[in-house]
């Protein structure tokens, strides 16, 4: 047990992944010699080859669909995209192929791969360094879209993104790359995929976050218990896709009130199929509407009017308020 | 890896007034970027920066072959092809600064630099995304009789790009007016051409789709306006696309978070030794076409434009709130 940051944290799930099973190879941009602009491959190279660890050219096309390649011949490929923003030129080889070709050929094919990119706002960066587009992926039948929260949920769900059967779209939150340290566990720690987490438990209203949403949604909780006297239950989604919606059917059953928090813009986002999961599943059982807490229909803001396009405390804090007073 | 000799250099002659003008450029452009950088480590710029040393002559030379009615379409490392193209510094700066009286509003931040009046199409974050714009404003200009040439630059990253082949062949195809000039700085980030290709041979490749490709030494200013030269003359001719590559190398890191593993201080050392800016001082000299005190009031002019450009960012204002919601979708334009 150590205490790692997020970055540190993938990088023991790859490496402990790669030296378990010869099939798991890294490829993407500056990955290997350069160690990742992000630093998440740092000394992978040196551990495990570059036959193993291999830098492309810009190519993004080409390293989603050579995973696809690669993956039906039975390696584990894990492609990083330097920013989320830059996988749109991936987005045919994802949509067109990655998700379809299980289905396709009648389950005699699968692609086991993962694509890695970091997303999100928060580090002052601007357009296609900030945004959060998990929306495209959680749309495609086929591909499953993972989000870990924090150090210890990124390095447990790799390991799962890593040994599924199917593609994988990993989405890492920039923002908290090193916002912070936490213990992960030195033997294998697996979550799987699909299954959400209580990270906080309540009996008034439900918060549904994931991501860099998660810390906030926390911090709201604590405010809202401070201050207002309110217990709330937070869940981390980490799957987004396929949603599993026991969890959050069974806390909002309970607490009969309902936040939804994330960065990507609000309309057809997560939230949208998060509420209506909740409305087909625990109409009967709400008290009030269910708020959303989300950025706004629009590109993130550069640096100097980002902070008012992320959801942060105060946000979901009035949201939560609205929720329980009406 | 070690300067090109194959590319090829001039030792044309050139006017004093020409030659100071070119040398300006390339001095606005340094002491810009160097102050950039200085305003970013003291956080007044956020939103990452790429930064242009030592690829100087490649902007200022091949954007003496344009009028002011061709269009340019640049890369994430723009600030100095915006400045030579008439963009006002006090409006680039304050664009990454992030205040609406940047020439994006403060929306666009250092790599989404734009402006309508000097036909400067962007700014492009996403490496080779600028290619395939380019062709298609010069098939509009085509298909509406409008005669003016379209100027891509990219980097030799872009050349692994779908997107460069694509509008390679489509622009030689159609015979497009495209001036595609390849910023060959030898390092996609952090990954050296020749980890990247296996042809490093740029000019070769657009040859092989069917136009007219050169390349020339890209830290000699002077080559690199000959080659502009002969190049627009030759789109602007009816012969179709022309590809320029200029050798060139990024004095600085790839942005300002680059511990820049993958090349060794040695190599940098070696490249700053032909910086265009101190070759081209030394040759003007050299002809007894430039003084100290030419040097000095070159330098007390750039520095006053860029103390005025940062004064202008400092008193610059954030685009309100309520303002952040417009042109997502059509309406009428701000004047």
């Amino acid at each position: 047990m150590s205490k790692m940051t997020m970055v540190q944290a993938i990088n023991l799930a790859l490496r402990q992944e790669m030296a378990n099973d010869d099939r798991v190879v890294l490829l993407g941009e500056d990955i290997g010699r350069d160690g990742g602009v992000f630093r998440v491959t740092e000394g992978l190279i040196d551990a495990f080859g570059p036959e193993r660890v291999l830098d492309t050219p810009l190519a993004e096309s080409a390293i989603a669909g050579m995973a696809v390649g690669m993956a039906i011949y039975g390696l584990r490929p894990v492609c990083e995209i330097q920013f989320s923003g830059f996988a749109y030129h991936c987005f045919h080889q994802l949509e067109s192929h990655a998700a379809r070709l299980r289905w396709r050929s009648q389950g005699r094919l699968s692609v086991p791969m993962v694509l890695r990119a970091p997303y999100g706002g928060g580090v002052r960066a601007l357009e296609h360094h900030s945004e959060s587009r998990e929306a495209y992926w959680a749309h495609t039948p086929g591909l499953k879209t993972v989000i870990p929260s924090g150090p210890r949920t990124a390095r447990a769900l790799m390991v799962s993104a890593i040994r599924d059967p199917d593609p994988v779209v990993f989405y890492e939150a920039k923002g908290l790359y090193r916002a912070y340290r936490e213990e992960v566990p030195d033997e294998e720690e697996i979550i799987p995929i699909g299954r959400s987490q209580i990270v906080r438990e309540g009996g008034d209203l439900t918060m549904i976050a994931y991501g860099a949403m998660v810390r906030p949604a926390l911090e709201a909780a604590e405010e809202l218990r401070a201050s207002d006297g309110v217990e709330t239950e937070v869940i981390d989604l980490l799957t987004i896709a396929p949603l599993d919606d026991t969890l959050i059917l069974q806390s909002v059953t309970r607490t009969g009130r309902a936040v939804v928090i994330h960065e990507a813009p609000r309309s057809f986002g997560p939230g949208a199929e998060i509420v209506t999961r909740l409305m087909e599943g625990a109409f009967y059982y709400l008290e009030a509407p269910i708020a959303r807490v989300t950025g706004y229909d629009l590109i993130i803001p550069y640096f100097s009017r980002e902070k008012w396009y992320i959801p942060n405390v105060r946000r979901i804090v009035d949201a939560a308020r609205q929720t329980l007073t009406s | 890896m070690t300067p090109r000799k194959s590319a090829k250099t001039t030792a044309a002659p050139v006017e004093r007034e020409h030659g100071l003008h070119l040398l300006r450029s390339m001095v606005r452009i340094r002491r810009f970027e160097d102050k950039c950088a200085e305003l970013y480590t003291a956080t007044k710029i956020r939103g990452f920066l790429h930064l242009y040393d030592g690829e100087e002559a490649v902007a200022v030379g091949v954007l003496e072959a344009l009028t002011a009615d061709d269009a340019v379409v640049a890369t994430y490392r723009e600030h100095g092809h915006a400045l030579v193209r008439g963009v006002a510094a006090g409006a680039i700066l304050a664009e990454m600064y992030g205040r609406q009286e940047g020439c994006s509003r403060g929306r666009g931040g250092s790599m989404h630099l734009f402006d309508a009046r000097t036909r400067f199409y962007g700014g492009n974050a996403i490496v080779g995304g600028g290619l395939p714009l380019a062709v298609g404003l010069a098939l509009a200009d085509t298909m509406q009789q409008k005669r003016r040439v379209t100027c891509c630059f990219f980097g030799d990253g872009a050349v692994a790009e779908g997107e460069f082949h694509e509008s390679l062949n489509l622009a030689a195809l159609w015979r497009l007016p495209v001036l595609f000039v390849c910023e060959n700085n030898l390092y996609a980030m952090g990954t050296a051409l020749r980890y990247a290709q296996a042809a490093t041979d740029l000019a070769a490749r657009a040859a092989s789709y069917g136009m007219a490709a050169a390349a020339v030494d890209g830290m000699d200013v002077l080559a690199v306006e000959a080659a502009a030269h002969q190049a627009a003359a030759a789109i602007r001719a009816g012969e179709g696309p022309q590809f320029l590559e200029c050798r060139t190398y990024r004095f600085r890191a790839h942005s300002m978070y680059d511990a820049e593993l993958y090349r060794t201080r040695a190599e940098v050392e070696q490249w700053k030794q032909r910086c265009p800016i101190a070759s081209f001082t030394e040759r003007l000299r050299g002809a007894g076409l430039v003084s100290d005190g030419d040097l000095e009031a070159i330098e007390a002019e750039v520095a006053r434009e860029i103390n005025e450009a940062v004064a202008f960012a400092e008193a610059g204002s954030l685009e309100p709130v309520e303002d952040l919601t417009r042109f997502v979708y059509s309406e009428r334009r701000l004047p």
